[in-house]
């Protein structure tokens, strides 16, 4: 983490046209990505909770859930950062990428608000599961929504033909990138085991009272 | 053929149950209605037709939101759901009644709402007619699995609007580019795909929420 801020800051060339501000790049697009990869492990989890039926799949996938929830609000600000020093606003809705992780983030607060408003149990695992898929599926359907409705602005630095970037740009943003995940991961080990540790001593006291 | 039969049986169910009690109708005919009028006010007199068209969407939405919070009403106050679930039926065939019923609900409604639309603001082609079309389907299938989540939980009413809007942005961003764009066909083709992938996924997944 420390190397990629270090990276970022100094090592990496400034853009020609943004100058300093390009720099949030290196944040934001693997904080991006890593909000997508959570959602995905999220419903990878419900799919399997479902399939097999194995109660540890449900929290395994609230954890990934909450953790990308918490990137893609971070998302949000430094993408609102970006625009601020970039196009001179704070919010802009010609930035497809940015609506759809206002969608998203609308939706995955509403999983949380279904999820708490449940009584516990195996169907509130499954119903869980079910809207976490739905999500995973909303991704895709609204981007493509999304560019429909609006002309593609953004710029766009990953074609076909490779990324658009010079090898000491590419070095920092994959360095920047692995330790965004890495970070990502360990949260959710941490919280997964904080969240077994709080329903283990809640099984525990039941048993003794 | 006992799958249809299953689903024709169930949705029936729901139509008599609404021409006896006459809970839902109603009041979504109502609610459209004074919606649009008070729509009306909200705008400034020189606005164009293209904002019309956005806000007829915010009504069809809050329409379809009256209704499909009503939707499991009467199976939930009488224990009628578990009765369903146990019954010798392919669950997702409750799942279909149930979106059927709902989306007949919803037409109706619109069969007033979208002339009073024409008439009050704005005229509607047969590309934008197909996007309500469309897009009435899409927002039917997702609601009615998400209605029966909400239902088994604590919040119920309040819930479900919060589950459905995200869901439903794309439906009314195709909707509406049906509408006000020159190429609507694309907004159609989209407004499909997007009722034909969520009407697979409720219709596989609707078991896991009604089963304890």
């Amino acid at each position: 983490m420390g190397l990629a801020v270090l990276l970022a800051l100094i090592v990496a060339p400034e853009d020609a046209d943004q100058g300093i501000s390009q720099r949030i790049f290196y944040i934001h697009v693997p904080i991006a990505l890593t909000a997508y990869f959570c959602f995905g492990l999220g419903a990878l989890k419900a799919l399997l909770l479902l399939w097999r039926g194995d109660e540890r799949y449900d929290l395994e996938s609230y954890v990934a859930i909450h953790q990308g929830t918490i990137f893609g609000s971070l998302t949000l600000v430094t993408g609102a950062l970006w625009a601020k020093a970039s196009w001179g606003v704070w919010w802009t809705w010609d930035s497809n990428q940015l609506v759809l992780f206002l969608v998203l983030f609308l939706f995955y607060c509403a999983y949380f608000m279904l999820r708490f408003s449940l009584p516990e149990g195996a169907r509130r695992a499954r119903s869980s599961a079910v809207y976490a898929l739905f999500g995973v599926v909303l991704i895709p359907v609204s981007f493509l929504a999304i560019r429909l409705a609006e002309d593609f602005i953004h710029p766009t630095v990953f074609t076909r033909e490779g990324p658009q970037m010079s090898g000491s740009m590419f070095l920092t943003f994959v360095v920047s990138w692995s330790a965004v995940t890495l970070l990502a991961y360990v949260l959710y080990r941490v919280e997964l085991t904080g969240k077994r540790i709080d329903r283990d001593l809640r099984e525990l006291r039941e048993v003794l009272s | 053929m006992s799958y249809v039969s299953d689903v024709t049986a169930l949705a029936s169910k729901d139509l008599k149950v609404e021409l006896r009690a006459r809970d839902t109708l109603p009041a979504m005919l109502l609610f459209v209605l004074s919606t649009l009028v008070v729509f009306r006010f909200a705008l400034p007199s020189d606005t164009q037709d293209d904002a019309a068209y956005g806000l007829l969407w915010v009504a069809i939405v809050f329409a379809a939101l009256l209704g499909l919070s009503r939707a499991w009403v009467p199976e939930q106050e009488h224990g009628v759901l578990d009765a369903l679930v146990l019954a010798p039926c392919d669950r997702s065939a409750i799942w279909l009644g149930k979106t059927l019923a709902t989306l007949l609900f919803l037409l109706a409604a619109q069969v007033v709402a979208l002339p009073a639309f024409a008439l009050f603001f704005a005229p509607l082609d047969a590309t934008a007619i197909a996007g309500v079309l469309l897009a009435d389907i899409g927002i039917c299938v997702v609601g009615s699995l998400l209605a029966a989540m909400a239902a088994a939980s604590r919040a119920r009413e309040l819930l479900l609007p919060l589950l459905v809007l995200p869901l439903s942005i794309p439906l009314v961003i195709g909707g509406v580019g049906a509408a006000v764009s020159a190429d609507g066909e694309r907004f159609l083709l989209f407004l499909a795909l997007y009722d034909a992938v969520f009407a697979v996924l409720s219709w596989a997944s609707f078991e896991y929420v009604v089963t304890e």
